[in-house]
């Protein structure tokens, strides 16, 4: 038997997702043998913080990122909240929820219809009996779904504009409540922004009321309703994942991780409203914090013995090309990688569909993308029952201290794309240390010292290159099916 | 205007971007405007080696000099690639720097006395974030070779925006009028003299341009915190915080004598009518205007 030959590719730079990366493959025959995720901009946003005053990271996390900005903002709220033994009131909860929820729908519409789709509407798929409809509606600039999404979502970011000051970037989000009251009639425009998203998604993206959506219960209503959707956006996606197998692509552990959504309100203040936990081997188990790790065995970072918890963790850069392929670190749950997402959260959650999509065929490309359009129909409705809930005249935010106490916290929240902790320590009314793990810093995790691979190049295995291409499609399905976020994953 | 590439809405990755750029620094694809988003990063050791464009071994600061030498304008889009901003802020262990600024000073990646191919230096649409508006205008005019060097102020940004000041058309005005002052966060009061605020210096039109549709930072009842400027990243004092002496703001006004703002805002105070007094220490209006003719 001949021995088939090794190619090695270098995926880069890759266009649609949140800031920089670049994929090394192994190629054997005609498909990937390993892969090697590569984060190539440091940003060391942990280190800006670290001897400012505590309050400041109000201001210096959120600018981690002007795509889950507010993901970080609440993060932080949350860890100076622990430390100041402060939670926020009671409208101050719902509208941080809602603001959460519109950076959540945000970014969830702009990797569908500016990610995702348009690899789709590539001339490599001509031919495909879905592909003029897909090139008319998704071409990457030109689509006619470009531009009504970008529409939407400019409304659906109106929201900020009333409850935020603006999006990016805002400091609304304090850990006593929110810096901004609002009365009975700027509830009324909520309701009208919200109308107004509703009425748009339901007639492209779903082409049914969203409740027909979230009523999905398992895989087979699933494409029984494909059959008579042909006409909307996510139709057409299940038509095209159908033809081409998606769900067979870019399965990784199965081992789910997510840090719960959406907290309760002031009496029920450690709840969320979709539960955190690890989900893996079709059942949900409690997450322990403690039992994360980072590991710096292939990151440009100075080594340490062994891998550190985040409110021991440092981050000090260095070359070490001589092992070192990233400047993402590798986080591990009791030892192990974990992938993140709207995916994970839907499973804590229990979305029935989901749950059904992952028994079948686990985390892959079509249950990736499935989970992020349930979760919009979800959210939408989520929010309308927030607005009725807001209480004008009541209060927004507690009074709080002129001083953080010393004391160490964890901030941790969910942004768009999965699990985003902030470990916060305050030693003399400075902030003595400050780790962030963001979500993609957990899916586009490199190697950890076992050896063993991050979700993404997990993933990548087996990933079918055809003859002629240098940046394989395959590999740019199944890496924007995860939506990373690099900007975030190197903080 | 048609974008030869931009990274979150282009089609094209990897080879065929390589490609591209090849095409532009060859003169075989003209570029009119190159806009970089993010600071440029210098480091480790002058090497660069911080940020490399990804499947190109090349550092970003290498690719932003080579392709800055060719375009007719060039464009930094928000206050990192302006002048370093929250990416250079203290201890700056990135070496990072703005296009042509270091903080307030000339210079940066490219150099104080770098000409982009039409004459101009780097358009700095300085802010963070920056408004969408700003960045469309400039683009533009730039289209139009409408923008000229006496349309940018005096650290490089388009006058278009940034000869306002955030306090005008502030909903806060009447508040600051009579120094009735916010202490917390949500009380309706101006942010001026506890909180931080820095509208009354900061450049630009947030407040009559508008985010979102109906935000601003103030608006949002937040300080402004300068974020367009040249080092608004290390204020020396916590943001949310005015820093005071002798129980005096520090960083009033620039162009209005120290002594007579001081006598202003006493007789200002003194002068504050209730209403203000009790509607700005709390997160909802408590007291409505006065109908003349109408008691209770």
């Amino acid at each position: 038997m001949v021995e088939q030959t090794k190619t090695r590719m270098v995926a880069g730079p890759f266009n649609r997702v949140e800031g920089d990366l670049e994929v090394r493959l192994d190629v054997v025959g005609h498909q990937v043998e390993r892969a090697w995720v590569n984060a190539p901009l440091f940003r060391g946003i942990e280190r800006v913080l670290e001897g400012r005053s505590p309050m400041d990271a109000l201001v210096i996390a959120p600018r981690i990122c002007g795509i889950c900005s507010v993901s970080q903002s609440h993060a932080a709220a949350l860890a100076l909240g622990g430390v100041m033994g402060m939670v926020p009131t009671y409208n101050g909860q719902l509208a941080t929820n809602l603001i959460l929820a519109t950076e959540n729908l945000a970014d969830h519409l702009t990797h569908f219809h500016l990610f995702f789709m348009p690899d789709f509407a590539r001339p490599d798929y001509e031919g495909r009996h879905w592909y003029s409809r897909v090139h008319e509606r998704f071409a990457a600039l030109r689509g006619s779904a470009v531009r009504n999404i970008l529409q939407t979502r400019a409304l659906a970011l109106h929201v900020m504009g009333i409850l935020a000051g603006h999006w990016p970037h805002t400091l609304a989000i304090q850990p006593g409540g929110l810096s901004r009251g609002v009365e009975k009639q700027e509830c009324a425009r909520l309701w009208g922004i919200l109308g107004g998203v509703r009425a748009a998604l339901e007639e492209t993206l779903y082409g049914t009321r969203l409740e027909d959506v979230t009523a999905l219960e398992a895989p087979e209503d699933l494409w029984q309703w494909e059959g008579k959707q042909n006409g909307s956006d996510f139709g057409l996606f299940l038509q095209i994942a159908r033809d081409l197998s998606l769900q067979k692509s870019g399965r990784s552990y199965d081992r789910f991780l997510s840090f719960g959504a959406y907290p309760g309100f002031e009496s029920d203040s450690t709840q969320r409203h979709w539960r955190s936990g690890i989900f893996e081997s079709g059942s949900l188990r409690a997450l322990n914090i403690h039992d994360v790790r980072e590991d710096h065995a292939f990151s440009h970072m100075a080594e340490t013995v062994q891998p550190l918890p985040p409110f021991e963790g440092t981050t000090e850069p260095q070359m070490r090309d001589d092992t070192a392929y990233t400047w993402c670190k590798a986080p591990r749950m009791a030892g192990q990688p974990c992938e993140t997402g709207a995916l994970a959260r839907q499973l804590m959650a229990g979305q029935p569909l989901v749950r059904g999509l992952v028994a079948e065929g686990g985390g892959n490309v079509l249950s990736r993308v499935v989970a992020r359009l349930i979760e919009v129909a979800r959210l939408v409705p989520l929010m309308e029952q927030w607005v009725r809930a807001l209480q004008p005249g009541a209060p927004w935010c507690h009074a709080q201290p002129n001083a953080v106490p010393d004391g160490r916290s964890i901030g941790m929240t969910e942004a768009a794309r999965g699990a985003l902790g902030h470990w916060l320590c305050v030693e003399k009314g400075v902030i003595s240390r400050y780790q962030i793990i963001a979500p993609t810093t957990w899916n586009f995790s490199p190697r950890d010292r076992a050896g063993v691979e991050g979700p993404l190049e997990y993933a990548l295995r087996g990933a079918p290159v055809r003859a002629g291409e240098q940046t394989p499609l395959s590999v740019q399905h199944i890496v924007r099916s995860f939506d990373p976020c690099m900007a975030c994953t190197v903080h | 205007m048609e974008f030869l590439w931009h990274p979150s809405l282009s089609e094209p990755s990897g080879a065929e971007v390589k490609g591209l750029l090849a095409d532009i620094l060859a003169g075989r694809v003209r570029m009119d405007a190159l806009c970089l988003e993010g600071a440029v990063l210098r480091g480790p050791e002058g090497t660069g080696r911080y940020h490399v464009m990804g499947g190109t071994d090349l550092p970003m600061m290498e690719w932003v000099s080579q392709l800055a030498a060719v375009a007719r304008y060039v464009v930094a889009v928000g206050s990192c690639s302006a002048y370093g901003g929250m990416a250079a802020a203290s201890p700056n262990i990135l070496d990072a720097c703005g296009l042509q600024y270091e903080g307030v000073h000339l210079g940066g990646a490219l150099g104080a006395d770098f000409r982009a191919q039409s004459g101009l230096p780097v358009v700095n649409i300085a802010g963070c974030p920056t408004h969408p508006g700003w960045v469309i205008e400039t683009l533009a005019l730039l289209a139009q070779e409408n923008l000229s060097v006496e349309d940018m102020d005096a650290v490089g940004r388009p006058r278009l925006y940034a000869d306002q000041l955030v306090h005008q058309g502030c909903t806060r005005n009447e508040y600051y009028e009579y120094k009735a002052s916010a202490r917390e966060p949500a009380q309706l009061g101006c942010m001026m003299e506890y909180m931080g605020c820095v509208g009354t210096q900061a450049h630009a039109d947030c407040n009559n341009r508008l985010w979102n549709g109906e935000g601003s930072c103030t608006r949002g009842g937040y300080a402004c915190i300068n974020c367009t400027a040249p080092e608004f990243e290390d204020p020396g004092h916590p943001f949310a915080q005015t820093p005071r002496i002798a129980g005096i703001p520090v960083g009033l006004p620039t162009d209005m004598p120290k002594a007579w703002f001081v006598a202003l805002s006493t007789l200002a105070k003194a002068a504050t009518p209730e209403r203000v007094a009790r509607n700005a220490a709390s997160d909802h209006l408590l007291v409505p205007p006065h109908i003349p003719g109408r008691e209770g």
